[in-house]
C-alpha cells in the first residue's frame, strides 16, 4: 500500500517540478482539494507506522538499544510523525 | 603449476582474544585449506587446536573462517581462495571460541531446539507406513532445505545472529522449514509459535549472507520467507 | 569473534545497505519536509520564500538525492515483499538489477525535469 503512495508521490513530484515550484502553483492545486488531502492524509498515516517500525530495527540492531526506552521513543516518533505531517497536509489545504 | 612453493598462512591463536600467527606451509597441488591446517599441527605446532572427521564434507565439523568467509575447509582449495599464497584462517564468527580454531557449536544447537527442531510423530509403531509422494507440493519444498549437515557457516555468517543475540539464526529455522512442510509431523502449532517472536524468521532482513555461503547451495532464506508466510498465516487465523 | 567486510561483501547485502541508509535519511528528512509545508500556514508568502531559498543549485542537488533515496527505498522494499511474499525463485539478481534500475531512472527523470 505504501508503495503505491510513494509511487503517485513521486510522479507528483516530478510533475510538480517541471516548471519550477512556486506557492501559488501548488496552493492553486492543493487548497480544497478533498481528494487529495485525503491521500496525503493516509501516506501520513502510512509513514508514521512505516518509519518508526523500521528505526526500532536500526536502533535495537545497530545501535544496541533495547527495551522500554526503546518502544517508548518510536511510538513518540510515530505519534510526532503523525501529527506533524497531518499538520503539514491542512497547512496546504486550507 | 606458477604457484610458488610456499605458502603463508596465519592462524587464530587463543580464545576470544587473541593473535594471529604465521606459519610457512609448503604448496601442493590439489590442497585444501584442512590439509594445511592439518600440515601446521602435525609438523609445526602440535598445540594447535582444530576440529575435522569427515574430510569430505559430510559430517560438517570442519567449518572455519578462510580469508574471512565461513568455509568447510574440508572443500575449499587452496587455489580458489589463496591469492597472493596468503592464507588466513579464524575460527566461525559468531559462536564462542574454546580455542584457536574450535568454536563451542552449543548456542548453535540449543537453538535449533528452541525452534522445534525436533520430528514430532502422530503414528505409532502398530500404524501404516505414512505415504508421502515425491512430487508432493509439500514433499518439494521441505526437499529443497533438507540436505543441511549443521556445518554452522550460515549462523557465522549472518548479521542479524550478531546484532541480535537471541536471534534463532537460519540454520535453526531451516530445519524448521522442512518440519512444517513434513505433513507426518504433528508438532506445527507449537513449532510456528517458537519462530514468530522477536528472535525469530520475522528479526530476518534478507541480507542473504547465509544463502550467499551456504557450501550445500540450500537457501535458509528462501526458508525463512516460507515461514514468515507461514507463521502470518497462523496468526491471522488465531492459529498461534 | 565478529566478522568483517569480507564476510559481508555480496549484492543481497549492499542492497540490504543502501535500504537501511536510505530509510534513515528519509527518515530524518521527513520532519523537515513537513516543516517546509507547514509554512503554508503563515499564508502563500510564507512557503513562497521558501520555494525560492529553494532554487538554489545545492538545494535542487540535494533535492535530487533525496529522490533518488525514495525511490531506492521503494525499489528495494518492493524487492524485499517479492522476495519473501511470491513463490520463491532463483531471479534475486535480477530483481536486484530490476531495482537499481527503477532507482537511477526516477533519479534521471526528475534531475531533466528540474533543470
Amino acid at each position: 500500500m505504501l508503495a503505491v503512495f510513494v509511487l503517485v508521490h513521486l510522479a507528483t513530484v516530478i510533475y510538480a517540478v517541471r516548471n519550477g515550484l512556486s506557492a501559488a502553483e501548488i496552493l492553486g492545486r492543493t487548497r480544497g482539494n478533498l481528494g487529495w488531502a485525503a491521500f496525503y492524509a493516509l501516506f501520513v498515516a502510512a509513514v508514521a507506522v512505516h518509519a518508526p517500525i523500521g528505526l526500532r530495527s536500526v536502533l535495537s540492531e545497530t545501535f544496541d538499544w533495547r527495551g522500554r526506552g526503546l518502544e517508548l521513543t518510536v511510538l513518540a516518533t510515530g505519534i510526532a510523525l503523525a501529527l506533524f505531517g497531518f499538520r503539514a497536509v491542512y497547512a496546504v489545504f486550507v | 603449476m606458477a604457484a610458488s612453493p610456499k605458502l603463508t598462512v596465519s592462524v587464530w591463536r587463543g580464545m576470544e582474544s587473541g593473535r594471529f600467527q604465521a606459519f610457512e606451509v609448503p604448496r601442493l597441488e590439489s590442497q585444501t585449506v584442512l590439509d594445511v591446517v592439518t600440515y601446521i599441527q602435525r609438523h609445526l605446532d602440535p598445540t594447535l587446536a582444530y576440529r575435522f572427521a569427515c574430510r569430505v564434507g559430510m559430517c560438517g565439523s570442519c567449518a572455519m573462517t578462510v580469508n574471512g568467509q565461513a568455509r568447510w575447509t574440508c572443500r575449499t582449495h587452496v587455489d580458489k581462495v589463496a591469492a597472493h599464497d596468503r592464507l588466513e584462517v579464524a575460527p566461525l564468527h559468531n559462536l564462542p571460541v574454546v580455542r584457536d580454531l574450535v568454536t563451542d557449536m552449543s548456542p548453535f544447537f540449543d537453538k535449533w531446539a528452541r525452534a522445534h527442531g525436533r520430528f514430532r510423530g502422530t503414528r505409532t509403531r502398530e500404524d501404516d507406513f505414512a505415504r508421502v509422494p515425491p512430487d508432493a507440493p509439500q514433499r518439494l519444498l521441505a526437499d529443497a532445505a533438507i540436505e543441511c549437515i549443521g556445518c554452522g557457516v550460515c549462523y557465522s555468517s549472518c548479521d542479524i545472529v550478531a546484532w541480535n543475540p537471541d536471534y534463532l539464526g537460519p540454520a535453526a529455522l531451516n530445519r524448521a522449514w522442512t518440519l512444517v512442510n513434513d505433513v507426518r509431523d504433528g508438532g506445527n502449532r507449537e513449532r510456528l509459535a517458537a519462530i514468530a517472536g522477536d528472535a525469530g524468521c520475522h528479526a530476518c532482513h534478507t541480507l542473504m549472507s547465509c544463502t550467499e555461503r551456504c557450501p550445500k547451495q540450500l537457501s535458509p532464506t528462501a526458508s525463512i520467507a516460507g515461514l514468515k508466510r507461514a507463521a502470518m498465516v497462523a496468526a491471522l487465523k488465531g492459529g498461534i | 569473534m565478529k566478522s568483517g567486510f569480507r564476510a559481508r561483501n555480496h549484492p543481497a547485502y549492499w542492497a540490504f545497505i543502501v535500504h537501511r541508509a536510505s530509510g534513515v535519511l528519509l527518515a530524518l528528512f521527513l520532519p523537515l519536509h513537513f516543516w517546509a509545508l507547514g509554512r503554508a500556514l503563515q499564508g502563500e508568502a510564507g512557503l513562497e520564500t521558501f520555494l525560492r531559498w529553494s532554487d538554489q543549485p545545492l538545494v535542487k542537488l540535494a533535492e535530487t538525492v533525496l529522490v533518488l533515496l525514495l525511490a531506492a527505498h521503494l525499489a528495494g522494499g518492493v524487492r524485499l515483499l517479492m522476495l519473501e511474499f511470491l513463490a520463491w525463485r532463483d531471479w534475486q539478481k535480477s530483481l536486484l538489477a530490476a531495482a537499481a534500475g527503477v532507482t537511477l531512472a526516477a533519479g534521471l527523470i526528475f534531475l531533466l525535469n528540474l533543470v
